[in-house]
């Protein structure tokens, strides 16, 4: 993909399976959104090949587009329409593109129930507060029941209950329906709860592709210890985290106090992975998880 | 149910939600009804003037060439500027994401537009019928040319708003169009005849639709004498059937390929551009 003469994405070499739920980070400028609006058809690519439910995006027909849901970063649409006009009537799109394995639309009501928006039904749209209207973005994207759906940073201004229900909203189409989901986000909190698999995105290129704990176990073997001992503070890195603690109260028992062990996070392994493809510098850190990252 | 009947449905029934909506919008009937009143007070103090040359009231003559130039300018005009708002906010990448949902969309917005500009007819109508004298309205033809004019000024008018909505990005850029169509008007002979006027601006006038909106609406309104102090002391009938039959065709074999390069270059993150770029216009 190539913007006037700089290729903003090369080599992203990504396939998801059915009802996986696929999160794909990075930084700001690295070709997130690129690499989503191409997936949605919404942007030609300069190069290569790409397929979504077996179509080249570039050529998608309505029937292919009846598939899949999209919920993009900024909408401020249909502000004088009331929620569940707004519902039936995208639903009523759908209707003649259900199957016997797929009924479509998603029912209003069911689907009001699911987003939590059941007692907004009958509220314009430029009335909700940022959360259920997001929240309303999210059941719009869903309505006629995708195979295949696109959250673009869904629960940017969701409060930590709004938050939990969309995760749950998440799970539930991703195991119940086989939802196959594809979010961006940069709460990397959500992506480790929500995501089978991490991609992370860094400089228009893949730079590391995993489950999340993979990818926070790559990174650095080494977890930390703290403990205090006689009101000194100790700190020590070790990769067999367990028998060092096993050792630590063989020897000093009683006297060991506040102890903590931290693994890895997977904020250290993504701020590892693009702090190395921005400035060039390899740490060997992130080597390892490249490295480890192709021989899967 | 085919999807193509399907959101022809749904664009009918999206254009009927659309009017409930807009008409239980404060600021919606404002927009509709301040430009009506306006227009009806300004008749108001024309009606004891007369057309020079007769003894027929300037305010009776005025009324159907308002109506004309309504619905030019809810035709072209309101649909335009509809457009250029409801892609910065999302609403057409909203239409794109659905299938077959741009279809439902233009068909919506059609039936909205025709019914506001039907329902504006009649709002300045009814009124005026109070207290201006010499409108015709008794007869089954003045009803009949009275319709074909309205639709097929419609018809003219709507697919080159279409276009003219889809070439414009910025908002802000609106006033562009605006300030041509409203000298457009001051040329169109809608508040005054134009015959004092020289010839090459009579002919401008008479290349764009308002003239012959107004025109055409005079025709079905006023009684036949008043067509000696047309051009040509004739309605022109026929030609006014051509001049915005001929805007139809080029209105429409337009609109399709510029709203689908429009449609097609329409994604979230050109959504979310001119979101920034309203938020410092805001700021």
């Amino acid at each position: 993909m190539r913007y006037g003469a700089v290729d903003v994405l090369h080599g992203v070499d990504l396939t998801a399976r059915r009802g996986e739920v696929l999160a794909l980070l990075g930084p700001n400028g690295a070709g997130k959104t690129t690499t989503i609006e191409i997936l949605e058809g919404f942007r030609m690519r300069s190069a290569g090949e790409v397929r979504v439910l077996g179509v080249d995006p570039g050529r998608g027909d309505e029937r292919w587009r009846a598939r899949m849901g999209v919920v993009l970063q900024s909408w401020r649409d249909h502000g004088k329409w009331r929620v569940r006009d707004l519902l039936t009537h995208l639903g009523a799109f759908y209707a003649p593109y259900g199957t016997d394995r797929i009924r479509r639309p998603w029912p209003v009501d069911d689907l009001l129930d699911a987003v939590g928006l059941t007692a907004q039904a009958e509220q314009r749209v430029a009335r909700l507060s940022g959360g259920q209207r997001r929240r309303l973005d999210v059941a719009v994207g869903i309505v006629g029941r995708p195979e295949l759906l696109f959250l673009d940073e869904p629960t940017v201004g969701f409060d930590p209950a709004a938050r939990r229900e969309f995760h749950e909203l998440v799970h539930r189409l991703a195991d119940l329906d086989e939802t196959t989901i594809l979010l961006t986000t940069h709460d990397l909190d959500e992506a480790e709860k929500l995501a089978d698999r991490i991609l992370i995105l860094a400089g228009g290129r893949i730079v590391a592709d995993g489950s999340p704990d993979e990818l926070s176990r790559r990174v650095a073997g080494d977890a930390e210890i703290r403990w205090t001992r006689d009101g000194e503070r100790f700190v020590h890195s070790a990769a067999d985290a367990t028998g060092f603690v096993r050792d630590l109260l063989r020897q000093y028992g009683d006297e060991v106090q506040e102890l903590e062990v931290r693994r890895a996070s997977l904020e250290d392994a993504y701020m590892a992975l693009v702090y190395e493809e921005e400035s060039g510098v390899r740490t060997g850190r992130a080597d390892r998880v490249w490295q480890q990252g192709s021989d899967r | 149910m085919n999807p193509t009947m399907a959101a022809v449905r749904a664009g009918l029934r999206r254009g009927v939600i659309e009017l409930r909506n807009t008409f239980s919008n404060g600021q919606d009937l404002w927009n509709y009804f301040f430009p009506t009143a306006a227009l009806l007070v300004t008749m108001f103090f024309m009606r004891g003037s007369t057309v020079p040359g007769t003894s027929f009231s300037l305010g009776a003559r005025t009324l159907p060439s308002a109506l004309g130039m309504g619905l030019a300018f809810g035709g072209m005009l309101v649909l335009a500027s509809q457009l250029v708002m409801e892609r910065e906010d999302g609403t057409l990448l909203r239409a794109k994401a659905t299938p077959n949902g741009m279809l439902g969309y233009l068909i919506g917005k059609i039936t909205l537009m025709s019914t506001v500009a039907l329902v504006s007819m009649l709002l300045q109508l009814v009124p005026a019928l109070f207290f201006l004298d010499g409108l015709q309205i008794t007869s089954a033809s003045a009803w009949f040319t009275l319709l074909w004019v309205a639709v097929l000024g419609l018809v003219a008018t709507l697919p080159m708003g279409a276009v003219l909505g889809s070439l414009i990005e910025n908002p802000r850029n609106l006033g562009l169009i605006m300030l041509p169509n409203m000298g457009l008007i001051a040329l169109s002979g809608i508040f005054y005849p134009i015959n004092g006027y020289p010839g090459w601006l009579q002919a401008v006038a008479q290349v764009f639709p308002i003239y012959w909106l107004g025109l055409g609406m005079r025709s079905a309104l006023l009684p036949d004498s008043m067509a000696a102090v047309e051009l040509g002391g004739s309605w022109r009938h026929l030609e006014t059937l051509g001049v915005l039959a001929a805007w139809a065709v080029l209105g429409l074999l337009l609109a399709p390929v510029v709203l689908r390069r429009m449609a097609r270059r329409e994604s979230g993150s050109r959504v979310a551009a001119r979101r920034e770029r309203a938020m410092q216009r805001v700021g």
